[in-house]
């Protein structure tokens, strides 16, 4: 469990990233931190793993308080993954996957072999491993970035809009590759991201922030997407412009148990099973839900994640 | 060419190899003065430059000094020098020493800083202490510039203890002094000619360490940059040449 | 000082003689290097050659080069064109790296967008790679311009008119303060040439009149690998 107990940030150029931020990450979840650029989410995260030394306040991991020890032997038990994989371009990958181990002092056999399974569990070919960060494709390297986090077992896993630089198609991979991992590794993984789709679909609990790192709803997915807690969060979430309302089209000719479901802007936003032309449910034009199985909307993952 | 024949008679005269003022014993000379010059300015210059290219701090006081450095003509700076501390050996590694200095700073200095900085934040977040990201990351990934700086101090090195024969030390560029002096175009030639073959061999010697030295990954990483941010990298593979100012 | 009232008219006939010795090695340097960098930036091969044949040009030190040419040309030994012709061979092979790399600077989207919106393959050249090219080129034309004026000084060793006559005749006579007005003027050259191609820059080039954070380190790194 990671606790923000009032913290605050400035930096020395005057800039207040965040104010007065209060909040409990529960262990073995996701906690995703979204918002705009330049609102703090970012800073946030650094914090947990004393990249950054917040002004006032203090951060506690179980309850211990982050500040009382070594920051490298903090970093040392925290994974990391960053946007452009921050792979160290003159080491092969299999070493790459391995610093942190060698650094503890693990002998160097060992890490390997403990590399090269971790290669296998973020789905990666064990040819690569002797590669160099710069053969690789952009997924690749983030692969290996998430395979480096996750060399030492942490508890806790801080990702910084790893996904960010990589293509749609890879993407939406690495999203679901995540997704399993948490699934068979259970860790309590703090993620940061700017998009609200990757937000719903990866987050227990998402955490919508303004600037200054201010709190504008916390929930889960369906939470905020069923209430918007203000304007400001409808606007985030695209609720106003009727993108996450979802209508069968009644206009478009089904075609065998599918049913055709348009956004308010009446585009077509994907279809539905409805064995026999009935809707499970009563929710004919309602809002997505969990039981709707076969949606392939992107918004509706986020009602099963 | 009959100047060019003239002068390979003499390089070739086994008179002329070994023994008190041969072309060996000159060589053996030049070499040492090069040597000892450069071990002194390796110990200053680098740890200075890996200092102000891992901290930041200082930044402007060393762009100065290389600019300076090399807008100082160094024939004036030697002839002053000797001028305060008289002949010797030791005002000429002196000089020596003040030449090499400055691109060694500016090449571990410029090394460090142009080490990708998302690189250096991911080796800090999964737990290196700043020593281990100086010589673990900062350093490797630094080499090429570093070793460049390296190969033009030195090369400076060697071309400014040519005119170490102008103050009456020994050194290959004595050849090519006294001939100069005595109206001997032969002479001059000849000693010109071992000048810039040794020249050409230290640095084909040292293009051929910097190979070694360079990790593999980083000839090939930068080619192609490991992330797709637009950080002002310089072009560091391929090959990293001497500095122009050689007397 | 009061040496350098007596003799104003030789220091000041000196920088003359400086100035105007070291001005054609930096114009040549420049003037060649762009067909030379374009070849190099184009062709792989045409890189590895030039590249290679500046760097071993460049690694020659001077004094020796000053000795060889006149074998080489036919001049005699005391003829300025050794200087000269010696100095704009470092020109040359110093600019046609950096104009090698200061094409290769220029992103290749505004090449690829230009030559979509129209531009033939000549005008695309002079008016949007060249100019794009423009910082770099000045970074190491800067490079050139110091360390031209600072080796022509050599030059007086073999008996060529500069500055460095006054090293030479100082240390002959033993007299210290001739060097330091020798070092000074030669300096000051240096500092105006530099501040001349700076100030050129600014006009020419108007779009590069911010972030002189980069420009610093644009302008080591070109040094480090000149």
């Amino acid at each position: 469990m990671i606790e923000f107990h009032s913290v605050t940030k400035q930096f020395p150029d005057g800039t207040l990233a965040v104010d007065d931020f209060s909040l409990v990450l529960p262990s073995r979840k996701t906690t995703v931190f979204v918002g705009s650029s330049g609102c703090g989410k970012t800073t946030l995260l650094r914090m947990i793993n004393r990249m950054i030394d917040p002004s006032s306040g203090s951060i506690e991991i179980d309850g211990i308080d982050i500040a009382s020890g070594s920051a490298v032997a903090l970093r040392r038990s925290i994974g990391y993954v960053m946007q452009n994989s921050g792979l160290l371009p003159h080491r092969r990958v299999i070493d790459n996957v391995a610093t942190v181990p060698l650094l503890k002092g693990v002998n160097k056999a060992d890490a390997h072999a403990q590399a090269l399974e971790l290669l296998d569990t973020v789905g990666l070919d064990r040819a690569l491993a002797h590669r160099y960060p710069s053969q690789l494709s952009g997924g690749q390297q983030q692969r290996v970035g998430v395979a480096r986090g996750l060399a030492v077992n942490p508890n806790i896993l801080l990702m910084d809009e790893p996904f960010g630089a990589v293509d749609p198609i890879v993407r939406d991979d690495l999203q679901q590759e995540l997704l399993r991992l948490q699934r068979d590794l259970d860790k309590t993984v703090v993620f940061v991201t700017h998009d609200i789709d990757e937000a719903f679909l990866l987050g227990d609990q998402v955490v919508i922030l303004e600037k200054g790192a201010q709190i504008a709803q916390v929930g889960t997915p369906k939470e905020i997407l069923a209430n918007p807690a203000s304007d400001f969060v409808a606007t985030f979430i695209g609720a106003d412009r009727g993108k996450r309302r979802l209508a069968v089209d009644s206009t478009i000719a089904r075609s065998g148990d599918d049913v055709v479901l348009v956004d308010g802007a009446g585009y077509v936003a994907g279809v539905i099973d409805a064995p026999g032309g009935v809707l499970p449910g009563a929710g004919v034009g309602g809002t997505t839900n969990s039981r709707a199985r076969s949606v392939s909307n992107k918004t509706d993952q986020a009602g099963d994640a | 060419m009959n100047l060019f024949l003239d002068a390979l008679n003499f390089l070739f005269d086994p008179a002329n190899l070994t023994g008190t003022n041969s072309i060996l014993s000159r060589l053996v000379d030049h070499l040492a003065y090069t040597g000892l010059s450069m071990a002194i300015a390796l110990v200053i210059g680098l740890p200075l430059g890996l200092l102000v290219g891992h901290t930041g701090r200082g930044r402007n006081a060393v762009v100065a000094v290389s600019s300076a450095a090399r807008a100082l003509p160094t024939l004036g700076l030697i002839f002053l020098i000797i001028l305060y501390t008289g002949l010797g050996v030791g005002p000429l590694i002196i000089v020596l020493v003040i030449l090499a200095v400055p691109p060694l700073l500016a090449g571990a200095y410029s090394g460090l800083e142009a080490v990708n900085r998302q690189t250096i934040d991911a080796a800090r977040a999964i737990g290196m202490t700043e020593w281990q990201i100086l010589l673990k990351v900062e350093i490797p990934l630094a080499m090429p510039l570093i070793f460049g700086g390296i190969r033009s101090a030195t090369l400076q090195v060697i071309a400014t203890a040519t005119i170490a024969g102008y103050v009456g030390l020994t050194g290959l560029g004595r050849f090519l002094i006294e001939g100069l002096a005595l109206r001997d175009y032969k002479l001059a030639l000849a000693g010109a000619i071992l000048v810039i073959a040794l020249a050409l061999c230290v640095d084909a010697i040292l293009a051929l360490t910097g190979r070694l030295v360079v990790p593999h990954g980083v000839a090939r990483g930068l080619a192609r940059s490991t992330d797709k941010s637009d950080a002002p990298t310089p072009r560091l593979h391929g090959r990293v040449s001497s500095a122009p100012s050689n007397p | 000082m009061v040496w350098l009232w007596d003799n104003l008219d030789l220091v000041l006939g000196l920088t003359a003689d400086h100035v105007r010795l070291s001005i054609i090695p930096i114009v040549v340097g420049f003037i060649v290097c762009i067909p030379f960098g374009w070849l190099a930036n184009r062709y792989t091969a045409a890189r590895t050659v030039l590249l290679t044949l500046g760097g071993v040009l460049f690694t020659i030190p001077s004094l020796a080069l000053f000795v060889m040419l006149p074998a080489i040309l036919g001049t005699r030994i005391l003829d300025e064109a050794n200087v000269v012709v010696a100095l704009c061979i470092y020109a040359v092979a110093v600019m046609v790296r950096g104009a090698a790399d200061a094409f290769a600077s220029v992103s290749r989207d505004v090449i690829s967008s230009s030559t979509a919106v129209g531009f033939s393959a000549v005008s695309r050249f002079w008016t949007v790679e060249f100019p794009l090219a423009g910082p770099v080129l000045l970074a190491s034309l800067r490079v050139v311009s110091v360390s031209t004026v600072s080796l022509l000084s050599v030059g007086s060793l073999i008996g060529v008119q500069s500055l460095g006559y006054l090293f030479v005749n100082g240390y002959q006579r033993d007299f210290p303060e001739e060097i330091v007005i020798g070092i000074g003027f030669t300096v000051l050259v240096a500092v105006v040439f530099d501040t001349v191609l700076v100030l050129l820059g600014r006009l020419l080039m108007p779009w590069t009149r911010r972030a002189p954070r980069r420009r610093a380190v644009t302008a080591i790194a070109a040094e480090v690998t000149a």
